[in-house]
Order: C-alpha cells, then structure tokens, then sequence
C-alpha cells in the first residue's frame, strides 16, 4: 500500500513535469505575443513586462488579410473532414462487419502510406497539381488533406465499428434492415462518439497542417500556416507579431478542443456499448 | 408458419486446403413438420449454430438447398426470408428502447403507427414485460432482456423462429422458468422455431423433434422420448440422459444371446435376444442407464444378469442416490433408492434389466437394435 502511495506521487510528479515542458512553448508563445518586439527580442527571458496589443493589432489589420486565410484554414478544414468521413465510413463499415481475407493487409497499407515523409512525395504531387492547375486552389489543397487524413479516419472509425457486436448488423439484416438503413439507425447511433472524435482529430490536424499549405499554396489558397510564416521576414523584429499570429491561429482549435473535450474522451475511450 | 426442408445441405468454411472432412455441417437432411418444435443439440463445435446461421441466411451453403414452405430460400437475403432470430447475446439494439427495439421491424415494413403500438403491446403483456416498455436493454436484468429479445422475434409474426441457445446466459433457475414459457409460448402461436443448445435437458423437455449432432453430422433425429429409449449409435446413448449411460465391452458368447467378459455376464431375451444372436462371435458393448440398474440385497438369490463390485463413490440428491461401482476394470454408476444405505468400500450387487439394455457394435458404434417404427 505505502509503496504503491509513493510510486504514485511519484508518477504524479513526473506527469506535471511532462505536461510543464509540453504546456511550456505555448505559454511562451503567449507571452511574446503581448511582448513589444523589442522585449520579445532580449536575450534574458522576460516574465514580467507591461502587456501590450501592438502585435495584435498589426496582426489583425487591414492589410494583414487574417481573414482571408482563415477562411481558407475553415473551409479546407470543414470540407476535408466531412469528405474524409463520408468517405472513411462505408469502407470502415465494410472492413469492420463484412471482413475478407485481404482487409487486415488493406488496413496496414493504409497506414503505412503514412511511413513516407511528405517531402518524399512532393515533387509527383506537385507535378501533378500543376499539370491540373491545382496549385494555389483551395480545392487541391482540401483534396490533400482529405487524402492525409484518409487512413486515420478509416482506422479509428473501423475500430470503433470493431467494437459493435456484430449480432446487431445481423440483427438488422433479419429485421429487414437494408445495409444503409443498418448503417443509419443501429451503425451510426452507436458510433457516433467515436465518429465524432475522429471527425475532431481530422479536423485538428488538417488545420494545423503546415508542409502542403506552405509548398502548394501562394496566397489565393493559403491557410493560417502561411500566415504565420508570412511574419517571418529576413530582417528586422518579427518575434513578437508571429506569437501574435500564432495565437490567433491555435485559439480557434484551443477553444473548439476544450468544448469537445468530454466528446473527445468519450469517444477515445468508446467501446462500452454491449 | 411454415415447413421448414433442409436438403443435403452442407456448409463448407473453407480454410486453406480443406476438404469435406472439414465440413462445418455436412449432409443435413430434415423436413419440419407445420408449426413443429426441432432442437438442435450436441456439443461444442458441432454445427449447430452454423446450421441455424445457413436457415436464417446469414451464412451462405457451400450445397444443398434450404426451402421453407415450398420456397427455395438458399439464395434469398436473410430479410426476404420472413424469419426471426433470437440471439444468444439478445443482440438487441442498445440505443433503443424496449419498444423501439420490438418496433423496429415493424417499422421498416411500414405498418402503420397504431398497429405497431398495438402489437408491441400485445407481446409486451405476454412476455410480462410491459411496464418496461420506456427502457433502454442496458437497464434490464439477464431475463428482462431475454424476454425482450423474445418479443423483437415474436412481434414479427414471422413464419419461422430461429434461437441460438437464448437461455444460456440465465442462472439455473431463470433458465427452467424460461424454457417452460417459451413452450408455452409456442404451444399458443404454433410457429415452426428451431431451437439450439448443448444442454440435453434444455433439449429432452423442449423439443418435439431433437437433432442431435456431432462432428457437423446428423446423429440422430428423432422425438426425445425415443432419443431416450432407441439411441441410434453410442454417442447418442451417452449424450441423452443424466447421469450418462454405462458402457461395458464384452463378447457375444458361443449361446448367441449372452454377452461376457470376466467380470460380468448379461443374457438378453426377445428381440434384444435376436440382435445379439446375429453378431455371435464379436465384440458388442453394452449400454445401460444408472435408472435400470438396481439393488440386490446381499441375501437376494437372484444371480442372472448381476453386477458385482465395490462402492466408490456415494452422491445422495434426496430422492435418489447416484452411487459409483467399480465392476472390475468398469466404473458403473447406479441409481438406487435413497433409504438404502450403501457406504464407500462397500460390496455391492446390482441388477440390470435387461429389458432396458443398448447393444452396440463395438467397432462401428452403432446400435445393433431395430427401433419399433415411429408412431
Ligand atoms: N466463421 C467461421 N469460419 C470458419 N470456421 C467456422 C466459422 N464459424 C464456425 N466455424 C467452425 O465450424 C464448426 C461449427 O461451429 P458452430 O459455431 O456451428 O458450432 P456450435 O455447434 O454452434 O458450437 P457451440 O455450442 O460452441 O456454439 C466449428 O468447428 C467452428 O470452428
Ligand atoms: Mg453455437
């Protein structure tokens, strides 16, 4: 009992610490961000300055065009999880319920496709996007990340569909169910937690993605990725306007993470249906 | 209602290289009669719920065909086929409540609103589970469940039932109540049901008709009381009926009508007499249940048909006493009456009622007595 007490504060420690060296960067961030340049820019560390909106203010005025990437970050997000998940259900629903001898190998191939640096497919890609003048085009982009969102979507709603027995599906089927409506009013109800989550990881990593945004986009289809790295300039202070930008760039997520965090754990911890 | 004809029908799982000996169910024949009561019983792995699973159309045959009242349904989708199944999880839809989940077919047949209500009702109140109707299954005891699984079957009116071994999942006692009522209730709607399980008991008292398998092979189909009385082949004798039956291997004597070895000598009369007779010279085994066996004082002067050996094991159950008798190399168990006191160590003496007896052929297993035909 003692020992177990200790292994446990111990542990306790260790995942405060953890989370301080993980949460620290983002408090860094936000700090600089209400830094003046010329503080942002000290070599000892600052905690305690007079906060001010400088960087806000220039990172959101008129020319700044804040908007206009956050738009596309919105819509490549949105439409490339949607599409992501109309597309990752049925084959999730038919690797899950109607298994044959070539899935377990479908399944791994999908991941594995995710064992390539991006880099290592870039130049075919975008020789491709050019050819079909995808590039800059927020529609090109979308298809990219719904591409790169592909396999996870299809493992996690698959496991997630492992997890319903499958005497439903068959209890449907002799009910009279057709396969959609199997899927619509048994499949889905049950999974919708961790469809949801899914749906939620897709989108957070579809709007965090910066290597695609910044290689195959210039400005008419840029995301908050390159708005950031828009801040980076060869000379002079940038320090403080891109922790500026960057805020307002993670706070969206931030905020949408914190309001569906008990979905989220929800859904990663699913399978109690029985 | 309907009849239900299987016909050769033979489901094959195909691993890699398989072949028919590794057929899941092989060669089923049996035609139903209207409304009858057919249990599917033997042990695990035999094929039953692969049996049940080809009916309702969930596996397809690897040949053979499956008709149900004339109607060729090998081919149809397992909702064409206007059956419904009760499965042994209840497999009921744990989003729904207890009606949604017995409305459910009904629904996407597109009965009217106040028919569905209706009927729900009607199986609710007959399955005495009409003051649940608002709940999901999650908050439903093991037989709750059960019954509400029952009424997802019966609220469909369907022409057959399917259970895979439904009461499985319920304690002893839950379990005869149920076995009881889903009699009862077949009884009063008259539906053709297949029923499965591994339980001979849950089979003997259930069925009309018992199909006892093994191996994915029909043993023998056949009404229990006559299961009970004219096992087909060893199998059969040993798995009907509790406590088992008693084996003893001996040779059919020289007089044709006398089977030995050295520690036993057992004649049989009439037709029992005739089957011996044929087999003169060969090896039998012998079957006789613990109930035909009984206790001969030690001063009886009855010596014909007897076996003699030592108490092993005494198993008191109130009204009777099951008791263990070592008759030299066999372990023999008896039903005696409970007053008698018989202790471990103990010489004992018991009578065989040859009347009773099984014959088998040692080799092929399979009884050597013509069953009187069926009635
Ligand atoms: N989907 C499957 N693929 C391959 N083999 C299977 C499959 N389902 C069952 N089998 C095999 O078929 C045989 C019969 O199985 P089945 O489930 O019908 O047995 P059962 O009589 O219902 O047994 P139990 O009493 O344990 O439920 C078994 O040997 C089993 O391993
Ligand atoms: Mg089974």
């Amino acid at each position: 009992m003692k020992d177990k007490s200790i292994g446990d504060t111990l542990l306790t420690a260790l995942a405060y610490f953890v989370a301080l060296v993980m949460f620290f960067p983002i408090l860094w961030m936000l700090l600089t961000a209400f830094k003046t340049e010329q503080n942002a820019f000290t070599i000892d560390p600052h905690f305690l300055f007079v906060p001010t909106l400088d960087s806000f203010r220039v990172a959101l005025e008129q020319g700044s065009g804040y908007l206009h990437y956050a738009l596309n970050s919105v819509v490549s997000a949105v439409v490339s999880t949607l599409v992501g998940l109309l597309l990752a259900i049925p084959a999730a629903y038919a690797m899950a319920f109607f298994p044959t001898k070539r899935t377990d190998f479908t399944l791994v191939w999908m991941v594995s496709t995710k064992f390539i640096p991006a880099v290592g497919v870039l130049i075919p890609i975008y020789l491709v996007y050019k050819q079909l003048g995808l590039l800059d085009n927020l529609a090109g982009l979308t298809l990219l990340f719904t591409a790169m969102n592909m396999p996870l979507l299809v493992w996690m709603v698959y496991s997630y569909f492992k997890d319903i027995p499958k005497d439903l599906v068959e209890a449907a089927d002799i009910d009279g169910a057709s396969t959609l409506q199997t899927m619509r009013k048994v499949i889905l109800p049950l999974a919708l937690p961790g469809i949801a989550s899914a749906g939620l990881l897709a989108l957070i990593l579809a709007w965090n993605e910066s290597f695609w945004s910044l290689t195959m986009t210039d400005h008419r289809a840029a995301t908050l990725a390159v708005y950031i790295a828009s801040f980076k300039s060869a000379e002079g202070l940038f320090w403080a306007k891109m922790s500026a930008a960057s805020v307002l760039t993670v706070a969206p997520i931030i905020v949408l993470g914190w309001f569906a965090q008990r979905q989220m754990v929800r859904g990663l911890t699913f399978g109690a249906v029985k | 209602m309907a009849i239900v004809e299987l016909k050769d029908v033979v489901k094959n799982y195909g691993g890699k290289g398989s072949d028919a000996a590794d057929n899941a169910v092989d060669s089923f024949n049996l035609t139903t009669k209207d409304g009858e009561f057919i249990v599917l019983v033997g042990p695990s792995g035999c094929g039953k719920t692969t049996t049940m699973r080809m009916i309702a159309g969930l596996e397809s045959i690897s040949s053979g065909s499956i008709s149900i009242d004339g109607r060729d349904v090998s081919q149809v989708a397992p909702k064409d086929r206007d059956i419904a199944m009760v499965f042994q999880s209840y497999a009921l839809y744990p989003h729904m409540s207890v009606f949604e989940n017995m409305a459910f077919a009904l629904r996407l047949k597109k009965i009217p609103d106040a028919e569905i209500t209706s009927r729900v009702q009607e199986a609710a109140k007959v399955l005495d589970i009409a003051h649940l109707l608002e709940r999901k299954p999650r908050a439903l005891s093991g037989g709750q469940r059960q019954r509400v699984a029952l009424g997802r079957a019966i609220v469909r009116q369907p022409q057959v039932f399917l259970m895979d071994e439904p009461l499985s999942n319920l304690d002893a006692k839950l379990r005869v109540d149920t076995r009881a009522e889903i009699v009862k209730l077949h009884r009063k709607l008259g539906v053709t049901t297949f029923y499965v399980t591994h339980d001979q008991v849950e089979a003997m008292t259930m069925g009309q008709r018992i199909v006892v398998m093994l191996n994915g092979k029909i043993q023998q189909i056949d009404t229990p009381q006559r299961l009970y009385e004219w096992p087909a082949n060893i199998f059969v004798a040993g798995f009907i009926g509790t406590p088992s039956m008693n084996f003893l291997r001996g040779r059919i004597g020289v007089d044709k009508r006398t089977l030995t070895d050295d520690h036993f000598s057992l004649t049989l009369t009439g037709a029992r007499g005739d089957a011996l007779a044929t087999h003169a010279g060969t090896e039998a085994v012998i079957g006789v249940r613990p109930e035909h066996l009984s206790y001969l004082a030690a001063d009886d002067p009855v010596n014909e048909n007897v076996l003699s050996g030592i108490v092993e094991v005494v198993e008191p159950l109130g009204s009777v006493t099951m008791i263990q008798v070592q008759v030299g190399p066999h372990r023999v168990t008896a039903q005696i009456e409970s007053h008698l006191t018989v202790a471990m160590g103990d010489a004992i003496r018991l009578r065989c009622r040859t009347d009773k007896l099984q014959v088998f052929n040692a080799t092929s297993e399979q009884s050597l007595l013509k069953a009187p035909a069926a009635a």
